[in-house]
């Protein structure tokens, strides 16, 4: 169940916030944060992201930064938004519920927040992967850094 | 002028295609071009009919299919006026530029020696080079472009000199479309002792291209981009070069004889640089796209590429919502950014309207430091495109709207 109904001006208006004024678009100034390149063949695309985890494997910080359009750019903030305060298995467990709502497969509303902005974008095919740059860059760091492993 | 009804030759214009909506404005032809009836045909032709390897066959139908690969590769030294021996069959302007990047310049260059390029090239006339400069220890220098994008005979005067073994630049960029004045250029080079490579990827399809004139030693394209398969394209060399090159790929029906000492005699030019089983079907394709846009006229083709553009130009330049970085340019080539949007959200966009364009930064990603910009959208046309194609790409931007709208 959404945890609350978005028309589509308040999507719109959560994506243009990010875009014009990202919180978390900038490289880490301190030591600790594990990160990731991530570019893409089709688009102009091309970013970092930085995670700072806790000895407990609690994300602490999460930060991106680099040359991104309207759509990765509100994504990769949003999710970092999302991520800082989780463990991994939620963090992971979020991630994975994005991609179902991009992909459009059944998927658990409950998390999403305001990445749930981003449920049309499958309606414009060839940007897919540019709501998803900055997640699968922060999957992969996540799962690379896992405590349990 | 152009006949409208050429556009019936073209299934993907007759098939009513619909984008997002809107019937499909396909302004992506610097990418790639759509096939007539007769190169889909062609190729079809050699795969349902005519199948068969070339030149390794005793029997019938393989001797049909060397016939139709000589007869394809005269016609194309005939279309930019080369001997037949010195047209070779690749898979694209990329394939064609290593090929003399690593063919010819791996084996001449020495440490110290220059390879001169400028800041517009698409990356397939770059990064090869790069890398056969730090194989050999030569140094790649630029040919200063003016601040339009321009190169002059003037600065490539000023930056040939004796060191300068290697001139390997666009006769028309692929994301400005200025042209290049090659055949001075080469002059130059020659002057010096030096080759020049001529990218013709961008001019081939749209402007007539005679190798003999431009007097250049190498000119690379893709068949592609004027209307024939994917996957074939052309290196010419100069007879003379080929004869003493290197071949890039080697293997099969290239070559005379080897031995297990690892000896090896090879095939004369230009088979010698066809390792390899080459994309027949594609050949026969190409062929008959060449015979095809030879029927519409190359000065045709050039007047109408030049009409759409200044068409285009004209609506767009007092838009003050658009910023053009190219107006000035020969080719059918618009490039530009809508204010405040960034080039992928604006090509989006347009995709929301039914028009292709593309974004980015068109593989050409240092120009973008000289026109300051990290990336453009780039609408670039054909003879098939119309006026009235023009004229809704021009009313949807002046008219402008929420780039994300797109997704609403
Ligand atoms: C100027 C220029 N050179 C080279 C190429 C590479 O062509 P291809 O990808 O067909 O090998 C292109 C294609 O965009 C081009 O525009």
């Amino acid at each position: 169940m959404p945890t609350f109904e978005l028309t589509p001006a308040m999507m719109r208006e959560i994506i243009m916030d990010h875009y014009s004024s990202p919180r978390h678009k900038c490289d880490p100034e301190q030591e600790g944060y594990v990160s990731l390149h991530s570019a893409s063949v089709n688009c102009i695309d091309d970013i970092n992201v930085y995670l700072k985890l806790d000895d407990k494997g609690i994300v602490e910080d999460a930060r991106w930064n680099g040359v991104a359009c309207a759509i990765s750019t509100a994504s990769s903030d949003i999710l970092c938004d999302l991520l800082i305060g989780k463990n991994e298995k939620d963090a992971l467990y979020l991630n994975e519920q994005f991609h179902k709502m991009l992909h459009e497969e059944p998927y658990d509303s409950s998390v999403l927040e305001e990445a749930m902005a981003f449920m049309n974008t499958s309606k414009q095919a060839a940007r897919i992967h540019c709501a998803t740059i900055g997640w699968d860059a922060m999957e992969q760091l996540l799962k690379e850094h896992r405590h349990d492993r | 002028m152009i006949d409208p009804k050429i556009r019936d030759r073209f299934p993907m214009l007759t098939s009513n295609q619909m984008m997002q909506g809107h019937p499909l404005i396909y302004l992506d032809n610097a990418s790639t071009t759509f096939k007539p009836d007769c190169v889909i045909e062609a190729e079809n032709f050699y795969n349902s009919l005519q199948t068969s390897n070339s030149h390794r066959g005793d029997y019938d139908l393989s001797y049909l299919v060397d016939q139709h690969v000589a007869e394809s590769r005269a016609l194309v030294a005939s279309f930019i006026n080369a001997d037949t021996r010195e047209v070779i069959f690749t898979s694209g302007a990329t394939a064609a530029l290593n090929t003399v990047a690593f063919g010819y310049g791996l084996s001449t260059l020495k440490p110290g020696d220059e390879i001169l390029l400028t800041l517009a090239e698409h990356a397939s006339n770059l990064l090869p080079w790069f890398k056969v400069a730090k194989m050999t220890g030569a140094v790649i220098r630029y040919i200063p472009l003016t601040k339009e994008g321009r190169v002059t005979v003037e600065a490539a005067k000023q930056a040939i000199g004796p060191k300068t073994k290697i001139v390997s630049i666009a006769q028309v960029t692929n994301v400005l479309g200025y042209e290049a004045p090659v055949k001075e250029i080469a002059a130059l080079v020659h002057a010096q002792g030096g080759v020049i490579c001529v990218d013709g990827a961008q001019s081939v399809p749209h402007i007539k291209v005679d190798v003999k004139d431009l007097d250049c030693d190498f000119l690379a394209f893709s068949g592609h981009k004027l209307c024939a398969p994917t996957g074939t394209g052309i290196l010419y060399g100069k007879y003379h070069i080929l004869e003493k090159m290197e071949p890039f790929a080697l293997g099969g029906g290239m070559n005379v004889k080897f031995y297990p000492s690892g000896e090896m005699e090879l095939l004369p030019p230009p088979t010698r640089f066809e390792a390899g089983t080459i994309n027949v079907g594609g050949i026969y394709g190409l062929a008959k796209a060449i015979e095809f846009i030879q029927g519409v006229g190359m000065d045709n083709i050039a007047e109408h590429d030049r009409m759409l553009k200044a068409r285009a130009v004209e609506g767009l330049k007092n838009c003050d919502k658009i910023t053009m970085y190219n107006a000035t340019s020969e080719a059918g080539i618009v490039d530009f950014n809508v204010n405040g949007v960034f080039a992928q959200d604006a090509g989006t966009w347009l995709n929301s309207k039914g028009i292709a364009c593309r974004s980015g930064s068109h593989c050409a990603k240092i120009l973008h430091e000289h026109i300051h910009t990290i990336a453009t959208v780039r609408a670039s046309f054909y003879f098939y495109n119309t006026v009235e194609e023009i004229d809704t790409f021009v009313d949807t931007l002046v008219k402008g709207g929420d780039f994300l709208d797109a997704y609403f």
